[in-house]
């Protein structure tokens, strides 16, 4: 395994890896979507106190996990390449920005949609919402700072600087319920057990592993463009087949 | 449950389809982008070969 690991973690060979598990990522994706729209939709019951509104949570949930979880790994990519040097960890970080960054979005959006009717207001400077917002800060800095940086090698580590620093941020996201009086809600899903309807847990977590699986697949194919891009003058990318032909 | 009361969603239409709406419009939106880079990145490889075999 370990020699795997190793033999993938250069640009070459991974490149031809992440075109083949695309699909493998995509497809799942694309069905598990559906069907968590679907239980989401036609199968969880109408909540006694929101009505209709809850169902905003399948989207906004999983949603806002991802935006907190791949900006750890955007980080510790980031990290593996400030430490050891690794090209390809580098480029996994710069792909997984802007899916990040959409997926924080996402959450904002759909939160603001959901505060209105429920709190009669699309935003409140609460520490959850606000922790938030600077995630998607971040995650803009991030990028802003990569891309206006020349030389990629040195964009890679003046971006890891940011995303190591900013990953303090999430830990200050997910307990930010607990730490301060919020208007929005604690956790409804916990490691002790839930009281959500098992329908609704369904539509959640199959929608949480569709959206996992989509940002996997489309930062793939977004990685296989920069490895493209970084690697054009090395004699493995002129040898390709699609720039052969 | 007629079609018309489900999209009404007892009045939180807009805010229930706005949510889903605008999710799927940006995942749809990032996959055009995404695809549109990797093409482009292909063609100025091929300029760059094609530039190469000239000289």
């Amino acid at each position: 395994m370990a020699i795997n690991m190793f033999k993938y973690a250069a640009p070459s060979t991974f490149y031809g890896l992440a075109g083949k598990l695309i699909p493998v990522f995509a497809w799942p994706a694309a069905i598990l979507f559906c069907i968590g729209m679907y239980i989401g939709f036609f199968v969880a019951p109408t909540d006694a106190v929101q009505s209709e509104a809850y169902r905003i949570i399948f989207i906004h949930v999983p949603a806002s996990i991802l935006s907190m979880f791949l900006y750890l790994i955007m980080a510790g990519y980031a990290a593996l390449g400030l430490i050891f040097n690794t090209r390809l960890s580098s480029m996994m970080a710069t792909a997984l920005a802007p899916t990040g960054a959409l997926f924080a979005f996402i959450s904002l959006w759909t939160g603001a949609l959901w505060g209105k009717p429920m709190w009669g207001a699309w935003w409140v400077w609460d520490a959850r919402l606000t922790s938030e917002l600077i995630l998607l800060f971040l995650y803009l800095g991030f990028i802003a700072l990569q891309s206006s940086i020349e030389d990629p090698r040195r964009a890679d580590r003046a971006g890891a600087l940011l995303a190591i620093v900013g990953s303090v941020n999430v830990p200050i996201i997910y307990f930010s319920v607990k730490w301060w009086n919020t208007l929005h809600q604690g956790s409804t899903v916990k490691l002790s057990g839930t009281s959500m309807h098992i329908a609704m847990q369904q539509a959640m977590f199959t929608m949480f592993a569709a959206l996992w699986l989509y940002a996997v697949a489309i930062t793939l194919l977004r990685v296989r463009s920069i490895i493209l891009e970084r690697e054009r003058n090395t004699q493995w990318v002129t040898e390709l087949v699609e720039i052969k032909q | 449950m007629n079609w018309l009361d489900f999209f009404a969603m007892k009045g939180y239409a807009w805010y229930v389809w706005g949510s889903y709406g605008i999710a799927i419009l940006v995942f749809i939106i990032e996959i055009i982008l995404v695809m549109h880079k990797r093409k482009v990145t292909l063609q100025q490889l091929h300029l760059i070969r094609d530039a190469k075999i000239e000289d």
